[in-house]
């Protein structure tokens, strides 16, 4: 790496950049977005993002208003995951470039916190996609869903609970499911569920309670 | 763009007034702008006090209770809406909501109820409903008005009565084409028993044949049987819309000289025919018209014929509820063709008894049939009053008489003998004014239980038949003992308190005040009742008689307390939406419509009943300040 080079970045990434200036500090004005990737693969170096689903969270009230759905033009397409998403390579939906794609997420999460089940996998993918052109990682603070049920039962397993899971067991009914959309809503009903419960554990809970460690 | 999450939340909203109502694309809009809140049990979404939101709520899962101090005053579930009436006062929250259990709710903000919601008239009547079930001071100007639609706007039109009823018309007409034989489609006419037939093309009428144009052009030898139906119908027909009302029906008859009309789905020429309305159709709905039963009635010579017209009424009843009929209305028809039957039993059993009455008596009917608020079938409550004479026993024993027979032929005309035997015949009630005044006079003096209830039955009696002068004397007697023993009225008004107002609805239940769930409401013991016990209780203690029906009663009120004149009409307004509503039920399930089916009351008709809650609840209050109750109770 050259630590020399000026990089110039394009300007949706510079205002991309700018918006992490500002800061929130309670819970309560933090903008969380809950996202999900429809992916072809499980494998974030060869396959692609098919769609983006998000919903943001403020001041713990999910703003259906402030969401975005997109569905991202595929190069690369395989054919087992369809029957689980149910993209096909030429659908009826509106599809977008993937740089297009990356450029108005960017533009919609800002410097909110993202959330997402098992978020290591969608950062990745997203991140691949930056990389794909030319620009550096994510730099948003992030919360998993999966590691926030573990805090509530004070588990350190490795135990991955899965989204279907989690939902059976904290009453959410699910609807779209397998949709980038509709389990962004769920993981975000999720996540509304989760806090409650971490709040009644813990009076002045921090952003550091979401995202940190034991 | 899709929006998978909006859609889903329209999918929800659409179910519930007053969304349903709205345009996709309105709900859309909504839709993709809600908030989606969680909250765990117990805790708030706002509290007493608190400065107003900028939105109001829809419960999504779960169940929201709203409290006035700690009182429960509403439970709310699945597509119930609250926190509307602070944003519509534009004030501080007076109430409490609370999640009653684990709860996810929609928040949709101020600036979207204003912008769609109330530009919808139907929307927004739903939201001055649901409004109003809740207002601390229903009874302003402001809060009234929409929610008792359908019982204000629609004003008698008492002299044309059966001409703005929409005239019934033959669904399935027979129809043939222009190339079929005379003789065909008179084949077709003979086989199908009718006196017309529809040439029709492309299922559009074009011409008509009657009985009359076979006997004028082909039995006079002018056309031949074998020439196509063309050359004889008359062309082109006239059409009408299936809204045409006998008014209407009749006017274009007589001007055009014809005695058929075709109806036509836009009601012009070139759409489908849907059905034909003859002259004879006209006919038969006069005959279902209340004047002709009257006289019917008058002519009736045996309690059979009496029973078959009051079936017709019957007939008439479930037609006037159908077409959203003013109730007062229909109660005065249906109880005048009641009473024209009594008396004609009255004059027939006289007849059949073969000896005039010893002496001049009256007739009364009591309970609803008093109050005539009667509408469907169901028991008889009467008795009789007679003149006092020397001879009591003779005379009694003659119109014990009377009343058996007038009590059976009642039966054989459909109403049930009374099962608690409150009729005529049971020498108890077949007294005369002496006799009846000792009585009053004892139940006054010495209330029990037992004995308000007489007075609550028996205080509405309306005279039937025979001289006023004895019920006048009644009426008196009974003024008079309560005059002299006041307390009476506060044993009434303990009473009258009796039943209060269930809460409201919740799921399948009726939610009470002591938070109890019900399956079943008893419509008539929990709602009704109570505003009839309220307004007699209220006219007494005002000295008021020959005041028999609630509505009557309430109006006069209104009169004589101009202060507590919304209350009043708010009680009229209740007691309209829920007489309507059990006959409603009557006629559909063929019973009292007494006991209500929570499961299957709509969120609408929930809504509706909720409403008429509110003033009974009210009313029950205003009777325990007056006549100091609280420490009876």
């Amino acid at each position: 790496m050259s630590w020399f080079k000026r990089q110039t970045y394009p300007e949706f990434y510079t205002n991309y950049l700018e918006s992490f200036k500002g800061k929130s500090n309670t819970l309560e004005t933090i903008r969380f977005v809950v996202f999900d990737t429809e992916t072809t693969g499980l494998n974030p170096k060869s396959d692609r993002i098919l769609s983006i689903g998000t919903v943001a969270v403020t001041n713990f009230q999910i703003d259906v208003a402030d969401s975005l759905e997109l569905y991202v033009k595929q190069e690369q397409f395989n054919a087992k995951t369809v029957e689980i998403h149910g993209l096909l390579k030429e659908g009826l939906i509106t599809k977008t470039e993937e740089t297009q794609a990356i450029q108005q997420f960017l533009a919609h999460i800002e410097n909110a916190v993202l959330v997402a089940h098992h978020i290591a996998f969608d950062v990745a993918m997203i991140n691949e996609a930056l990389k794909r052109m030319n620009l550096p990682k994510l730099k948003n603070k992030v919360v998993d869903t999966g590691t926030l049920y573990k805090k509530t039962k004070y588990l350190k397993d490795e135990t991955h609970y899965s989204l279907d899971e989690l939902c059976a067991t904290f009453n959410i009914t699910m609807h779209d499911r397998h949709t980038a959309s509709g389990d962004a809503y769920l993981t975000a009903v999720l996540f509304l569920k989760l806090t409650a419960l971490l709040r009644q554990k813990k009076s002045r809970l921090s952003l550091r309670d979401l995202t940190g460690w034991f | 763009m899709k929006n998978t999450i909006a859609e889903r939340v329209l999918d929800f909203l659409k179910g519930f007034p007053p969304f349903d109502v709205l345009s996709y694309e309105q709900l859309f809009k909504i839709s993709s702008q809600v908030k989606v809140i969680y909250l765990e049990k117990d805790h708030f979404i706002f509290k007493q006090g608190d400065a107003l939101h900028d939105s109001f709520y829809i419960v999504k899962d779960g169940a929201i209770g709203i409290y006035r101090d700690i009182a429960l005053v509403d439970e709310c579930d699945e597509g119930d809406i609250f926190g509307l009436r602070a944003l519509i006062r534009n004030d501080n929250y007076l109430l409490d909501a609370k999640a009653i259990e684990e709860s996810i709710v929609y928040s949709i903000s101020s600036k979207l109820l204003e912008e769609i919601i109330i530009n919808n008239t139907e929307a927004n009547q739903f939201l001055i409903a649901s409004f109003a079930t809740n207002t601390r001071n229903p009874y302003s100007d402001e809060d009234k008005g929409t929610l008792f639609a359908n019982e204000t706007i629609l004003k008698p039109n008492a002299s044309s009565f059966t001409e703005v009823q929409s005239a019934s018309f033959s669904k399935n007409p027979i129809t043939c084409d222009t190339h079929t034989s005379i003789k065909d489609a008179s084949l077709i006419m003979s086989r199908n028993k009718v006196g017309s037939i529809v040439i029709t093309e492309s299922k559009q009428p074009i011409g008509i044949i009657t009985d009359k144009d076979l006997r004028n052009k082909i039995a006079t030898g002018h056309h031949d049987i074998s020439e196509d139906v063309e050359a004889i119908m008359s062309t082109p027909v006239i059409t009408f819309p299936p809204s045409i009302t006998v008014a209407e029906a009749q006017i274009a008859m007589l001007r055009h000289s014809i005695s058929h009309l075709c109806i036509t789905k836009d009601g012009t020429v070139n759409s489908e025919l849907i059905g034909i309305l003859s002259e004879h159709d006209i006919i038969v709905i006069h005959g279902n018209n209340p004047s002709v039963l009257i006289k019917e009635i008058k002519r009736a010579s045996s309690a059979e014929q009496l029973q078959h017209i009051r079936e017709k009424a019957q007939v008439l009843l479930k037609n006037y509820i159908e077409q959203h009929i003013p109730i007062s209305f229909i109660s005065n028809i249906i109880s005048a063709i009641n009473e024209t039957i009594t008396k004609r039993i009255i004059n027939l059993s006289i007849s059949e008894i073969g000896a005039e009455p010893p002496t001049t008596f009256a007739w009364l009917a009591i309970g609803s049939q008093g109050r005539k608020e009667q509408l469907l079938f169901t028991d008889q409550d009467n008795a009789l009053v007679y003149e006092d004479v020397s001879n009591d026993e003779e005379v009694k024993s003659y119109f014990l008489e009377l009343a058996k027979a007038i009590n059976n032929k009642l039966h054989i005309v459909g109403f049930e003998l009374c099962p608690a035997n409150m009729m005529a015949s049971n020498p108890k009630w077949c007294l005369s004014v002496s006799q009846w005044k000792i009585q009053f006079e004892n139940w006054i003096t010495k209330p029990d239980e037992d004995k308000i209830m007489l007075c609550n039955i028996f205080f509405d009696y309306d005279m039937v038949y025979g001289n006023q002068e004895l019920v006048n004397n009644m009426s008196d007697s009974i003024f008079k003992a309560i005059d002299s023993y006041e307390i009476f009225l506060n044993f009434m008004g303990r009473n009258a308190l009796k039943n209060p107002p269930p809460l409201s609805f919740f799921r399948n239940f009726l939610v009470e005040d002591s938070g109890e769930h019900k399956d079943q409401f008893d419509i008539k013991a929990r709602a009704i009742m109570p505003l009839v016990d309220a307004a007699r209780l209220l006219i007494l203690s005002e000295n008021i008689k020959d005041v028999n029906s609630t509505i009557a009663r309430y109006q006069r009120l209104a009169e004589l307390e101009p202060q507590n004149k919304d209350l009043y009409d708010s009680c009229i307004n209740a007691f309209r939406i829920l007489l309507r509503f059990r006959t409603q039920q009557g006629l559909k399930h063929h019973d009292s419509g007494r006991f209500v089916d929570v499961d299957s009351l709509s969120k609408a008709n929930r809504l509706k009943l909720k409403g008429c809650f509110k003033p009974v609840k009210d009313i029950q209050e205003l009777i325990k300040v007056r006549f100091k109750l609280s420490q009876m109770l």
